[in-house]
């Protein structure tokens, strides 16, 4: 597992069929391609992937690309998404507010792989 | 001998075994199965409610501020704390505090009130940098993380693997070589402000634990005071060994902890599950587990009690510490694999801890000195000089 999420970003429809009730963590971004929203499908979660997406997607207006990575670590692959998305870009997308976070600077720099 | 509880032993636990119960154990109907902190304001709720216990801070000595108790009284506390789902490794989810860096309370009055004071009034975290990519059961010879002299500081080159809590911590102590022939004699404590230019957390390390994770850090020239030399040049192996050590007996405790709620929880439900006309708890095959369990449990309880009551009366206690450390992480991992096998299907699901424990347990046998090591410290410590 890279350090980046580097599955490919399907359009909102493409995803639904796609995703499987999996754990694991997921990015909604806009038409740009800007992440605006992230988060994670864990133990708890009803429907798992696919469920937590189809939910965040009706709550995220802007929303038309998703991305996800199958992942029995979510918790800490979550953080670690976040962690690298503000060292790389210096604010953080959406997420759950309760969560707190360390910080990480990847190798390279924010560019590094 | 007694191996009867003080009546201020049976209050003391029966406090803690409450707390659990009442406090820890609803909060985890709601969180993920693979939490290991509490939302801001129950954190602070039941922080509260500990410090109005006199139990906050259990490993801080009296005169910081701690409560006066025994460390045989604290392991056995430690065994109460770990009995819930997120125990092993976040008991209680850290509401009773710590003591931080207990290395710290040997530092200069200058790091303790740059680094110790902060960090007991929950102003500052720390992290232990000691382990590397080349190894960390030998760090004597594994440490190849590097220290030179550069007029009143020293410039530290190299890296750490597995380091708990370093993306979030504010300073941590980190072992360099600053001299490069004398294996064991020539490592260093530093006391290193995460805030440095060089200072880099590269990378988590996930692992079969989902919430709590590793770090890997760099390097880079990263510049530190010869001021933040805690105890003596070339002296930090001492300062690890003694860590490492210590270290055991609550490692310990956590597994057997864990292993009695897991034992708890089986010898409820073999009674209640049928299986072909018959309660499980009239199956031989059962109550062998079951008695195997118990044996376990406490086989592990005394040998972890003896090595507490060893260090609590200033003896040596490195081979006692150790066979701590083997025999209740062993015993913890077969505990657990036999309560799910006795809640078949159920035991693998995340609706119950037992998957959560089964993955952290086998962690346990690896981290702090894995069951090779521990059986390496032993047999030197029975053989002596002869193995020399």
């Amino acid at each position: 597992m890279g350090l980046r999420l580097t599955k490919p970003w399907l359009s909102n429809e493409q995803a639904l069929a796609k995703v499987r009730g999996q754990m694991g963590v997921y990015q909604l971004a806009d038409a740009d391609g800007e992440v605006i929203f992230m988060s994670y499908a864990g133990g708890r979660s009803l429907g798992g992937l696919r469920g937590e997406i189809a939910r965040s997607l009706t709550e995220q207006a802007g929303a038309c690309q998703v991305r996800y990575e199958i992942t029995t670590s979510y918790l800490s692959r979550y953080k670690e998404l976040l962690m690298l998305h503000q060292a790389e870009h210096g604010v953080l997308p959406t997420h759950d507010p309760k969560v707190r976070l360390g910080r990480l600077s990847p190798a390279g720099g924010a560019n590094g792989s | 001998m007694d191996l009867n509880l003080t009546p201020e032993q049976d209050l003391i636990i029966g406090m803690v075994r409450r707390f659990v119960r009442e406090e820890i154990l609803p909060l985890e109907q709601y969180l993920d199965p693979d939490a290991d902190e509490l939302e801001e304001d129950d954190r602070q709720r039941l922080t509260a409610k500990t410090r109005e216990m006199g139990l906050y801070g259990l490993d801080i000595p009296p005169e910081y501020g701690g409560p006066d108790i025994d460390l045989v009284t604290r392991t056995l506390l430690a065994v109460e704390m770990s009995q819930h789902r997120a125990g092993l490794y976040a008991p209680c989810y850290g509401t009773f505090g710590g003591a931080g860096l207990a290395q710290l309370f040997e530092a200069t009055e200058q790091q303790k009130e740059q680094y110790l004071y902060p960090t007991l009034r929950g102003e500052k975290r720390g992290f232990f940098g000691l382990s590397e990519p080349s190894g960390g059961s030998d760090p004597a010879r594994a440490i190849q993380t590097k220290a030179v002299r550069d007029g009143d500081d020293w410039v530290i080159n190299g890296g750490k693997l597995w380091i708990s809590g370093a993306d979030k911590a504010d300073f941590g102590l980190v072992f360099a070589r600053t001299d490069t022939d004398q294996g064991r004699n020539g490592v260093t404590c530093f006391i290193v402000d995460t805030d440095q230019p060089g200072f880099h957390v590269r990378r988590i390390v996930h692992t079969l634990r989902s919430a709590h994770y590793a770090t890997e850090l760099q390097f880079e020239d990263l510049r530190v005071s010869n001021d933040n030399i805690l105890g003596q040049l070339n002296k930090g192996f001492a300062i690890a060994n003694d860590r490492l050590t210590r270290q055991r007996i609550p490692y310990a405790a956590g597994c057997i902890g864990v292993a009695i709620k897991a034992q708890e929880m089986a010898l409820e439900y073999v009674p209640q599950r049928e299986t072909f006309g018959a309660p499980l708890s009239t199956r031989q095959s059962i109550q062998w587990m079951l008695v195997d369990n118990d044996i376990d449990i406490r086989q592990a309880l005394w040998i972890t009690l003896e090595a507490a009551s060893k260090a609590q009366q200033g003896e040596s206690f490195r081979k006692e510490a150790a066979m701590a450390k083997l025999v209740a992480t062993e015993a913890g991992g077969r505990v657990v694999d036999r309560c799910m096998q006795m809640f078949g299907g159920l035991g693998v699901a995340k609706d119950l801890p037992f998957e959560r424990w089964y993955r952290e347990m086998r962690i346990r046998r690896i981290g702090e000195g894995p069951s090779e090591v521990q059986r390496h410290v032993i047999a030197r410590e029975l053989l002596g000089a002869s193995l020399r």
